[in-house]
């Protein structure tokens, strides 16, 4: 079984037991949530299914993954003096089911923690841009009606407390034991604080971290567009010294241009303000590069956004591999407008390949196109087999 | 209307085309697979011959010496409606290709075209059906879909001729991705013969909505 990737709510596994079973996705949803809410044990076994089962494109699970991440487990560990604090805060007052709750919503808490950490790239754009707005009614920006919603939930836990305190003690004999709580949470402060800082400082280092790796993949991706086609340009044209010189001239410029002027080299998409000039640009730069005709058919027309640049560059990749790989003279691309994306199809009848036999290093796909689409919410999907010839499907939000 | 061509004998082409060149490498392209039974590189001698000749299919590029490809559809049409006509350009003009469809032609394609893909479009006009180059269904979408948002505003009605069915707009947008009819019946797993004929159906349908807004869509998209 595998956690389906299309239909998902959460994690994909209803998707995927449905896809494995033959059972219909929605029946089997509206089962797990009235027995989850029955008995509880269903959302035990939805998380652990979540850590355990693999994505249906990908081949390692996230427990595998979390294992490793010890930052992680120490932040997950970290949490547990919270649970202890309650803990003795609440047996000192004898509110018992409060108590109850601390060790399930611990355990939550930790999982989310490994999940959020070990999900892949895709999976953690898919959270971000889908499942954070539905789950944060907290997070600030938001119309009125989030605001209300947050207050009367502030409202309500508030109130629940104060009835407990009031319902459970006398006034003057919880005083006390309230006093003694505060004196023990100082002291866990005091001894665990620094420790949480420091955790909180490497947070903020490794995401600086992620931030500077990502950079360098999108400096990578920039090079591998520019520089290494052109060489293996070169390579390719070895007899034919005027066109070496040709290559190596633009690519010279185009370096300087990146430079000194900061305008990425390969990046056709930056002189462009509207989607069909930037795909007219592609078209007359690859052709004009790689003696291959690119058929262009677009339908409709929108502003270039951050993530539509991508979506070109992403494109021009793709049909530069159609003229590299294909051996087909001619490939077609298709972009259609839609009110809240924009799709684009590179099409090639050349000779095709098998998907799954790419090695993960190599950039053109990885880099240039998959991880290019990611980084602002896009989605690519390759069809190609042997003899049959490709067809790289991208879509990007508007 | 074309009996040879049903009948399984070789469709009698005609050729209208001011190019030389071009019109020797169709002839060779074609090969013995049809019969050639006619040439002409201006308006008025093609109109003369093909209603003397009455070929099954005419080759018809867009740009013509003499009034274009839309005159020569308008002097054969009205005496013979059985001469069915596939146009060829190169230049792509969306205001070019949208009135030669809709002044009769039965197909559109582009003359990058390779020659098994050329014989195969005259078959399919010597049988009826239309032939969409992925340009044309490009179009077509377009066309429509502006349509569909500035009618459904002005007017608050769509006639059925003037909105694509969804059915229609799939097989259209295969076509423009640049799938073959063959290839657009496998990915929607219906019959070829389907294919064509919603491919007819959006044909009809461009020929007779009376929008002015197709003629006009197609004359904006010259200013952009």
């Amino acid at each position: 079984m595998r956690r389906s990737s299309d239909a998902r709510v959460l994690a994909g596994i209803c998707g995927g037991l449905s896809q494995a079973t033959g059972i219909d996705v929605t029946i089997l949803r509206i089962g797990f949530v009235l027995v989850g809410l029955a008995s509880g044990v269903p959302v035990l076994v939805y998380a652990l299914a979540w850590l355990v089962v693999p994505v249906d494109d990908e081949t390692t699970n996230i427990f595998s993954r979390a294992i490793n991440d010890r930052r992680g487990i120490r932040l997950v560990i970290a949490v547990i003096p919270v649970v202890v604090v309650t803990q003795i805060v609440v047996s000192a007052l004898h509110i018992g089911f409060v108590g109850i709750i601390s060790w399930p919503v611990f355990f939550a808490v930790g999982l989310t923690i490994l999940i959020w950490r070990n999900a892949s790239e895709a999976e953690r754009v898919w959270m971000n841009d889908d499942l954070v707005p539905m789950l944060s009614i907290g997070s600030g920006g938001g119309g009125r009606g989030k605001l209300i919603l947050r207050v009367s939930a502030g409202a309500l836990v508030g109130a629940g407390g104060i009835v407990v305190l009031i319902i459970g003690h006398p006034s003057t004999a919880a005083l006390r034991p309230l006093g003694g709580a505060l004196l023990v949470i100082a002291a866990i402060v005091i001894i665990f604080g620094p420790w949480w800082l420091s955790l909180a400082r490497d947070l903020m280092s490794e995401r600086e971290a992620r931030a500077l790796a990502e950079e360098r993949a999108q400096m990578a991706a920039h090079v591998h567009d520019s520089v290494l086609q052109t060489l293996a340009l070169i390579q390719r044209s070895a007899d034919d010294p005027q066109n070496v010189v040709r290559l190596a001239r633009s690519q010279e410029r185009e370096l300087r241009a990146w430079l000194f002027e900061g305008r990425a080299p390969g990046a056709i998409s930056e002189d462009a303000t509207m989607l069909a000039e930037g795909v007219g640009l592609l078209q007359r730069h690859v052709e004009a590069d790689h003696g291959i005709t690119v058929q262009v058919v677009l339908v409709g027309d929108c502003d270039l956004t951050d993530g539509l640049r991508a979506l070109l560059d992403a494109a021009r990749e793709a049909t530069v591999n159609a003229a590299k790989w294909s051996g087909a003279p001619q490939a077609s691309l298709y972009a259609e407008v839609e009110p809240h994306a924009v799709m684009l199809y590179v099409r090639d009848r050349g000779r095709g390949f098998d998907p799954d036999d790419v090695p993960d290093d190599r950039q053109g796909i990885a880099q240039s196109i998959k991880a290019r689409m990611a980084r602002y919410g896009g989605a690519v999907v390759i069809r190609s087999s042997p003899g049959e010839g490709t067809e790289v499907e991208l879509s990007m939000p508007r | 209307m074309s009996d040879s061509a049903a009948g399984g004998g070789r469709p009698r082409i005609f050729l209208v085309e001011d190019h030389t060149v071009f019109r020797a490498g169709v002839r060779a392209e074609l090969g013995d697979a049809v019969e050639v039974i006619g040439e002409a590189d201006e308006v008025a001698a093609a109109i003369e011959l093909i209603n003397e000749r009455l070929p099954d299919v005419v080759l018809l590029d867009v740009h013509l010496p003499g009034g274009g490809g839309q005159a020569v559809l308008r002097g054969v049409l009205p005496h013979h409606p059985e001469v069915q006509f596939l146009a060829l350009s190169v230049s792509d003009a969306p205001e070019d290709v949208i009135a030669v469809i809709r002044a009769g032609a039965r197909g559109y394609i582009t003359k990058t075209i390779s020659g098994g893909e050329l014989l195969q479009a005259v078959y399919r006009v010597a049988a009826g059906d239309a032939v969409f180059s992925p340009r044309l269904a490009g179009f077509v979408l377009d066309a429509f879909s502006q349509m569909s948002m500035t009618g459904t505003l002005s007017t608050g009605l769509d006639t059925e001729l003037d909105q694509l069915s969804p059915r229609e707009r799939e097989v259209l947008r295969l076509i423009a991705r640049g799938y073959t009819y063959k290839e657009v019946a496998r990915d929607l797993t219906i019959a070829t013969k389907t294919v064509e004929s919603h491919v007819s159906s959006v044909l009809r349908k461009l020929q007779l909505s009376t929008r002015h807004e197709l003629t006009r869509w197609a004359t904006d998209r010259r200013l952009v």
